[in-house]
């Protein structure tokens, strides 16, 4: 019998994780180790995926996500248990940029929670699969780490840390079995972005992103933007000359 | 702040939504952020989930399963779970929902504060005869937990009580064994109301599903098409085809007298031409319009109304007629008319809609005054039938006749939520 694919995933409370979560569901039989900071908000996911799929065994484990010893320890644990065939780094948080401008505390905490903490739980995950030889880390990661804009700049730099740092890990695992996938989703209609919605922004559905990621993922594609079109945009802002991008309110 | 609108898009205002994603924060959201009344797919055609300048509750975060008990066939939801995704996902595994209305892109919370009805009424009554609890959030934070046995009054104070009673945030429903995805329907047109009642009545045993489209322009003779239809056993699945989205809103509305003249009877000859039995997947027979998104928009920017009203069986026949010819008088015409009798049953709810006797259903696109003037007269032969209008669809109808048509009302109001307020209830209600 085929080995039964475990799929962990980093953040599962997020509306993105736990829609692709569904998605694999129905792809049949899988082992599913949702990781999250809250046990009773992972396990409300945990549960919906039970019924969704009874003959899915699915896991809940409850890590503390800043702490690298706590993080080394919890991946260590999980794959530990039987090798990882894919993780999804998909834990963030949109902070408020003013908040973030006028007190360093609480942009110290978006940069780590955002940037460092999916950095190291990648890091952990690829060691392990580096050993293994196979296995698929995907990342999500922002169109917003393209390029610095002021309403969000704080959230685009630790996003922008994670691209670089999955470049890194693409250029390492090279002509390896280990895959490294880095998601790009323009904005989504998310809990997370609930307040962009109120001030009328226009935004992805969160069924439609999953879909895109879950599809980059079975590709084994290297970077991917979800809905396409934000390659094209994000194409644009990048190459826009400053005199021009300086007079742009975004 | 954002721009708001219900099916039938007639009012469009802003509203602070207040997503409420976590059912332990329920609670505290809507005490803190009030008062404003629970949205979810904003299905309903009038101001049941309006609350104009005011702060909406939007439940599709609470999109959870909880729990499923294979053997009985309960499952316990998160009211912002869809009817589709619970169809979607046991129809295969060999159980359904009991109860569905015309579309099933609603939250299980929408279906039980309208207390929905579909083609079976006559054979499994309305949602709310399935459900077999509710969890209900009180704006004071008091969490009340209720069945038809433990806090029945406030059971059936939900059920069907237009969100007014409390946020609903938990359901167990009940559902029911299914073969499979496929229905055995019948179609046959029908000259006139008698054939319509005799088609209905000798239906009523032996065909679950019943439902008829009726040509509101042929005058008080109503020809149409009747449709009824049963489960068969089969276990193929259908895909599901793609969906389409209504691509554009016209400048006016393109339901129009003349384009409805040559729709009617187009339609009702072909359907003639195709009566007799068909296999049929249960999504095209059950929401024939789930596969155009946006529907609505068809009707253009001024948006269009819904008119369903039952009246009782013994007088069913002539308000129908005078109804009928009212509409034909006016000018007024209505694409899709449907025309359907209730079993003769007793709904859970105080304010629930269905009771004993027959239903008609009609769109109308918003022509303002002319709109309102053909109302007015559909208003007074449904209060001299001792009928009344389903508030679900209902953006419109004066105070009195939503008062003569729910007797329950008094005892409902003890039940209300003084931080719950929407512009239907302060309408038809006064707060």
């Amino acid at each position: 019998m085929a080995k039964i694919k475990k799929i962990v995933i980093i953040g599962a409370t997020s509306a993105m994780a736990e829609e692709c979560a569904r998605l694999w569901l129905q792809g049949g039989a899988i082992e599913l180790v949702l990781v999250g900071r809250d046990a009773v908000r992972t396990e409300r996911v945990a549960d919906d995926l039970r019924v969704r799929n009874p003959a899915a065994m699915v896991k809940v484990v409850v890590s503390h996500f800043i702490d690298p010893m706590e993080i080394q320890t919890t991946v260590d644990h999980i794959a530990g248990d039987g090798a990882v065939d894919m993780a999804l780094i998909a834990h963030g948080l949109l902070p408020d940029q003013r908040h973030c401008q006028s007190d360093l505390s609480a942009c110290q905490d978006a940069l780590v929670i955002n940037g460092i903490s999916p950095v190291l739980f990648a890091e952990a995950f690829a060691s392990h699969m580096a050993m293994s030889g196979h296995g698929t880390v995907a990342i999500i990661g922002s169109v917003a780490g393209e390029r610095g804009r002021k309403s969000n700049y704080v959230y685009g730099a630790a996003k922008g840390l994670v691209t670089r740092y999955a470049q890194g890990l693409q250029h390492r695992f090279a002509g390896s079995s280990v895959k490294i996938v880095l998601i790009k989703p323009g904005p989504t209609d998310t809990p997370m972005t609930a307040h962009l919605k109120n001030q009328g922004a226009k935004l992805a559905s969160v069924e439609a992103v999953a879909q895109g990621i879950v599809n980059a993922v079975d590709q084994g594609l290297s970077e991917v933007y979800v809905p396409g079109k934000w390659r094209l945009i994000m194409w644009v802002i990048r190459h826009m000359p400053a005199f021009i991008f300086n007079k742009l309110n975004i | 702040m954002i721009t708001l609108s219900s099916w039938g898009r007639v009012e469009q205002h802003l509203h602070e939504v207040i997503p409420l994603n976590d059912p332990g924060k329920v609670p505290a959201l809507i005490s803190r952020h009030g008062p404003g009344i629970a949205y979810g797919m904003g299905r309903s055609y009038g101001d049941v989930c309006l609350n104009p300048g005011g702060v909406v509750w939007n439940t599709t975060g609470l999109n959870h399963l909880i729990q499923f008990d294979d053997e009985r066939g309960l499952l316990r939801a998160e009211a912002g779970v869809l009817l589709r995704d619970i169809q979607r996902l046991f129809i295969p595994r060999g159980w359904m929902l009991p109860v569905t209305p015309g579309t099933q892109l609603i939250t299980l919370g929408g279906a039980i504060a309208n207390d929905v009805h579909g083609k079976n009424h006559h054979v499994q009554g309305s949602f709310g005869d399935h459900v077999r609890r509710i969890r209900l959030v009180r704006s004071d934070g008091e969490v009340i937990e209720c069945t038809p046995h433990l806090n029945p009054a406030w059971f059936s104070a939900t059920m069907g009580g237009l969100g007014l009673t409390g946020v609903i945030v938990e359901v167990d429903v009940q559902l029911r064994r299914t073969e499979g995805p496929w229905l055995e329907s019948e179609t046959i047109s029908y000259a006139n109301l008698d054939e319509f009642f005799h088609l209905a009545d000798s239906s009523e045993t032996g065909w679950e599903y019943t439902v008829s489209w009726i040509d509101c322009l042929s005058g008080a003779g109503g020809r149409g098409i009747f449709m009824r239809a049963n489960h068969v056993a089969d276990q193929s699945h259908a895909p599901t085809k793609g969906v389409k989205v209504f691509p554009f809103e016209p400048p006016i509305s393109l339901v129009n007298r003349a384009s409805l003249q040559l729709f009617n009877s187009v339609y009702f000859n072909l359907k003639s031409l195709r009566v007799g039995r068909a296999l049929i997947h249960y999504e095209p027979f059950f929401y024939p319009l789930d596969n155009i998104l946006e529907w609505n928009r068809m009707y253009g920017p001024k948006g269009f109304f819904q008119y369903q009203g039952v009246v009782p069986r013994v007088v069913g026949r002539e308000a129908l007629r005078a109804m009928l010819e009212a509409i034909s008088h006016s000018g007024e015409g209505s694409f899709l008319a449907v025309l359907k009798t209730f079993g003769d049953r007793q709904s859970p709810g105080m304010l629930s809609f269905p009771q004993p006797g027959v239903t008609l259903a009609l769109d109308f696109p918003n022509r303002g005054k002319v709109t309102h003037k053909l109302f007015e007269r559909l208003d007074a032969i449904v209060r001299e039938a001792a009928g009344r209008l389903y508030p679900a669809k209902d953006g419109r109808m004066p105070r009195s006749l939503f008062e003569a048509g729910y007797p329950r009302l008094s005892e409902f109001m003890q039940y209300r939520d003084s931080g719950i307020s929407s512009a239907m209830s302060r309408r038809l209600m006064g707060s």
